[in-house]
């Protein structure tokens, strides 16, 4: 009988009742008193040198409040970059200003220029098409290969556009080399990881505030880690003191990670409206959103894996370039390096591994994390050559990945790039997959396929992430420049009821419900009397936000500690109240008892007689009760899994149709079943629409091709099967309290391999090896085209 | 967007005087118009509403059908009056809010050359009406967002003749759901015609070749191999090569959906 509440139950998401009556409240949804508009004029050109910027018959327009341009924002710092790679010489990485306002030059296409402010959005824009710009237009440089082989220079700071070239790990280097020199078999492939545009279905928002009585800053932002936001931007660009600033980032309808990052617009209208005196308003457009919002993945990769005659892996090289944009953006630096190079491992036992990166400038958009954020990177490299490997030793793609896994009984296992996983079963999952995917009758299904005049492809993918992103020591031993614990205040009130202020950030996730079950289970009360409060930093102690899959591993964490706090201080006042002695009090189901007695009270008595303290001893037991934790993990967490895609392709036409796609995860223990397999619905449908769909393009003058969603092919339910999703393969995390693991990007990182390899199944025999993302018709036809020529 | 009046005729009449402003635009279902306009790409002095002048309704006529002007494609694919073929098309187009808004008249005077209704009212050798004149469609489409329409002159309504056999085979555009490629092939009295949408820079077409291929024969195998790639669309959704290969492709399958 499943649990109705607490941990393991489905309990439906409390937050959909405002989210689907549209109740929500996004920024957009906020208007405070005498609000402006901003509009802010960008660059149309990708590389551009600015001579003269005339603004004087826009500062006349009707409506105009005022008109901003870098020269007003000398005093304000740059947008700063919160991660640090050294490289292979031991020299920092080059980090260029990232101003607020262009000084002097545009780097991409929508590079803010100058911004409007006016009493309607209509007449910001009215006035911004009146600023009349000088801008010379200086050659661009977009793709990678040119950009570090003498194309023009994006950063004078980086004359090369290299902003890091960096060795991992450097001594493995020689046997890595070695290993592949002298081995029975290498498989080489080079391969893209198209580049992708998050959008989130609410575009960003911000509202900036400033109360001139109290000097006080108030910023309303769709972000995914509020703190984050008031300490990089009141400590590094406007030097405000961070007890006069607060940052209120409420609901956001979707991140995927682009909502991590701080945004010069978010600087601006904080710093614009204690210039004009009044609050300002600015929300994108999307539109916007494509030139401005972060961009993910676009790396070019050329991977070599080494095997024995029986398949046994021996060595990995991985060679990459990762386009950084014109600017480092709040994590870019961490995506190729730390959460890319440290996954290379994957599922296996490969004893030495090197991968070289090089970060590249290009005038294009800044690229950052976006859902799943290296891993997916990494995942695609192995499992692709894995996949070719099998195709060309004649070796079972499962069979050859069974022979490589991590065996169950070698954890905690040492990878040879740092990272240690602490537990796992990868053959638990696989065997899984193999089973929910019904392989035994394949060969029917084949058939069936051929007599539509369709061909059909199997496609195998394992994959392993290192997420719950913490630990601290570690994340700062490979250049963060903040720390990544979580925080969490639990508060009861006097009659019994709970306030969980927590630092992680819901955007969607459900956090609401699955925290709320959390705190429930442990306190033996129904999750009604629980409420979640996140998302301002007036309201919740300082925490870091959500990403990288890290809200249950470490958020969670933080809350059960504190929940812990609160019961040990209950179990103090039920000994004062019972007059026994704390020792011999426990907890359970939501009583207080004295152990061999039938002595007991129950939790309101408990948590009243915290707020009415008549007869406490006051110098060993203080009234209250309220606890706050801030938890720093050992080590990230490591789910993984298997996941196995049938597709039908249409030869004649390129057209790729997913057939089937199960997924067998390993999460540790799971919180709220039906939200973890929500979250593997979208990570996998994110995933595919990558692998299947999605994909930015500039034109070589650094144009956005793919600027509208006209052209932006984003995945639709009919083109998605219904999928096949197991959890029950569960080895828990070692490290945390709930043994959990985390939940959220693992669909987007398993699923690009696990269609690629369907697609190239489907037309190896006509002498197809490999298709870059996303696997469009016409790519497929082209393919189908060269193989046969 | 920019500021503009509005104003919706009652009478055609009406209408055709007040596109006579200057920067007078005509508004059908604004499914193209209202983006455009929203992106400040245009910037009319007034918006002329057609939907309270144009006739809206389906009615079967010799065996096809006379459709109004301000009629949606919703109502032409729910139309027990328009023909399997027609309302197969109409269904096809963009998504059931652009379906519920966007009216024939107004994609035909759009002319979009990756539209759905172009290739069917070319390829079926259909009349379009407007308050001056009667156009062929032959004589209609004159290349990309080109018509044989003049100033200020609106469609009043299309008029579809009787087909023996048609189909039209629509490869999406995987972002927009536009035809990539799409292809019409119809039968009748006056022979085989075949008109091909989103594949041409210069708009829809006819395909010369596979009519006269499919007049004497008309079967799949009789289909001619791909046309040349010259003034074919290129971009990044698909190669010249690539669309002029599903030029012949679904004209096969139309053929042989069309029986």
């Amino acid at each position: 009988m499943p649990k109705d509440q607490g941990i393991g139950a489905s309990s439906k998401r409390r937050e959909d009742v405002r989210f689907l009556t549209g109740k929500g409240q996004y920024t957009d949804d906020i208007n405070r008193p005498g609000q402006t508009y901003a509009y802010f004029l960008r660059s149309n050109v990708a590389h551009g040198k600015i001579n003269g910027i005339d603004t004087s018959a826009a500062a006349s327009a009707p409506g105009v409040v005022g008109i901003f341009t870098a020269k007003d924002l000398e005093a304000a710092g740059g947008v700063p970059c919160g991660w640090q790679v050294t490289d292979k010489h031991g020299e920092p990485m080059k980090e260029p200003k990232h101003p607020i306002l262009a000084e002097g030059k545009v780097c991409h296409v929508g590079d803010p220029i100058a911004a409007v402010i006016a009493e309607s959005l209509n007449q910001a824009r009215d006035a911004a098409e009146l600023i009349d710009l000088d801008i010379e237009e200086l050659p661009p440089v977009i793709d990678m290969r040119a950009a570090i082989s003498g194309g023009p220079t994006v950063h004078d700071e980086a004359p090369d556009n290299i902003c890091f070239d960096w060795d991992f790990i450097a001594d493995n280097k020689e046997a890595v080399d070695q290993a592949i020199a002298g081995a029975h078999h290498v498989t080489t492939l080079t391969l893209t990881n198209n580049r992708l545009v998050a959008n989130a279905v609410e575009p960003r928002c911000a509202i900036g505030e400033y109360d001139a009585a109290r000097d006080e800053h108030t910023l309303y932002t769709t972000s995914q880690n509020p703190h984050v936001i008031r300490l990089l931007m009141g400590a590094f660009v406007l030097s405000i003191p961070e007890h006069k600033l607060r940052v209120v980032a409420p609901d956001v309808g979707g991140g995927f990670g682009s909502k991590i990052y701080h945004y010069a617009e978010e600087a601006f209208v904080t710093w614009a409206a204690k210039a004009v005196g009044r609050p300002i308003k600015w929300t994108a457009d999307r539109s916007e959103s494509f030139m401005s919002d972060a961009q993910g993945r676009d790396h070019q990769t050329k991977v070599e894996l080494a095997l024995d005659e029986n398949g046994k892996f021996l060595a990995l090289r991985c060679e990459t370039l990762a386009n950084m944009g014109a600017y480092l953006s709040t994590f870019a630096p961490c995506v190729p390096t730390y959460l890319h190079g440290t996954l290379l491992s994957g599922n296996y036992t490969t004893p030495v591994i090197h991968t070289n990166v090089k970060a590249v400038f290009t005038n294009t958009v800044p690229v950052d994390a976006y859902r799943g954020a290296g891993r997916p990177e990494a995942t695609f490299q192995l499992e692709r050559t894995i996949d070719k490997a099998a195709r060309e030793m004649g070796i079972d793609p499962v069979e050859l990945r069974k022979r490589n896994f991590i065996a169950p009984d070698a954890f905690p296992y040492q990878t040879p790039v740092a990272v240690q996983y602490d537990t796992g079963n990868y053959g638990a999952t696989m065997d899984k997959a193999v089973a929910m995917a019904d392989l035994d009758s394949y060969a029917a299904r084949k058939t069936a396929s051929e007599a539509k005049g369709k061909r059909r492809g199997l496609g195998i993918a394992s994959y392993i992430e290192a997420c719950g992103i913490a630990p601290s020591s570690l994340v700062g031993a490979l250049g963060a420049r903040a720390g990544l614990y979580e925080a969490a205040t639990v508060r009861v009130n006097p009659t019994g009821n709970v306030a969980v202020m927590t630092g992680s950030h819901s955007h969607g996730q459900g956090h609401e419900t699955t925290f709320a079950q959390v705190v429930a289970e442990m306190l033996g009360c129904d999750e009604a009397n629980v409420d979640i409060v996140h998302g301002d930093t007036a309201k919740i102690p300082f925490g870091m936000g959500t990403y990288g899959s890290r809200s249950i591993a470490v958020g969670g964490s933080a809350i059960v500690r504190s929940v812990e706090k609160i019961i040990e201080k209950g179990k103090k006042i039920a000994a004062h109240l019972m007059e026994a002695a704390e020792a011999d009090v426990t907890f359970a189901d939501g009583q207080f008892s004295v152990a061999g007695t039938d002595k007991s009270v129950d939790w309101g008595t408990v948590a009243l007689t915290a707020y009415v303290p008549h007869n406490f001893p006051h110098e060993t037991l203080e009234p209250g009760l309220e606890e706050t934790s801030f938890y720093d993990p050992a080590n990230f967490t490591y789910p993984a899994g298997a996941y196995i895609c049938e597709v039908e392709v249409d030869a004649d036409t390129g057209k790729v149709d997913i057939a089937s796609f199960v997924a067998a995860d390993d999460f540790g223990n799971v919180i709220n079943p039906m939200i973890v397999e929500g979250q593997v619905h979208g990570g996998l449908t994110q995933g595919l629409g990558q692998a299947l769909l999605e994909n930015c393009v500039y034109d070589e003058n650094g144009q956005l091709v793919s600027a509208s969603l006209m052209d932006y092919a984003m995945p639709r339910a009919d083109d998605m099967p219904s999928f096949g999703v197991d959890h029950s393969c569960q080895t828990p995390c070692t490290h945390n309290p709930l043994g959990v693991k985390g939940c959220g990007e693992a669909g987007a990182i398993g699923s690009p391999p696990a269609l690629v390899n369907a697609v190239v199944d489907a037309l190896s025999d006509l002498g197809v090896t490999h298709i870059d993302m996303p696997v469009s018709p016409g790519r497929v036809w082209a393919a189908i085209q060269a193989a046969q020529n | 967007m920019y500021s503009f009046d509005y104003v919706k005729p009652g009478s055609i009449d009406e209408a055709v005087a007040a596109l006579q402003a200057e920067d007078a635009q005509a508004l059908g279902g604004g499914q193209t118009l209202i983006p455009t306009l929203r992106q400040r790409l245009a910037q009319p002095s007034v918006l002329v509403d057609l939907g309270g002048c144009l006739d809206a309704g389906v009615a079967s006529q010799d065996g096809g059908c006379r459709i109004g002007g301000g009629a949606t494609h919703a109502s032409v694919a729910a139309s027990a009056d328009a023909p399997k073929w027609l309302r197969a098309v109409a269904d096809g187009i963009g998504d059931p809010q652009v379906r519920n808004r966007g009216t024939i008249g107004g994609s035909l005077a759009n002319n979009d050359p990756a539209s759905d209704y172009p290739a069917a009212v070319l390829g079926s050798g259909a009349e379009i009406s407007t308050n001056a004149r009667t156009i062929a469609a032959d004589d209609y489409f004159q290349g990309m967002f080109e018509t044989a329409l003049n100033e200020g002159e609106i469609i009043t309504g299309v008029t579809f003749p009787k087909l023996e056999a048609a189909n039209y085979q629509k490869f999406d555009q995987p972002a927009s759901r536009f035809a990539l490629v799409g292809v019409f092939v119809g039968k009748g009295a006056g022979g085989v015609r075949v008109a091909v949408t989103g594949a041409s820079e210069s708009g829809v077409h006819r395909w010369a070749d596979a009519e006269a291929a499919l007049a004497g024969n008309f079967s799949t195998d009789a289909v001619p191999g791909a046309p040349s790639a010259d003034g074919v669309i290129s971009d990044l959704h698909g190669s010249a090569e690539y669309r002029a290969h599903l030029v012949a492709v679904l004209t096969r399958r139309a053929v042989a959906a069309a029986g």
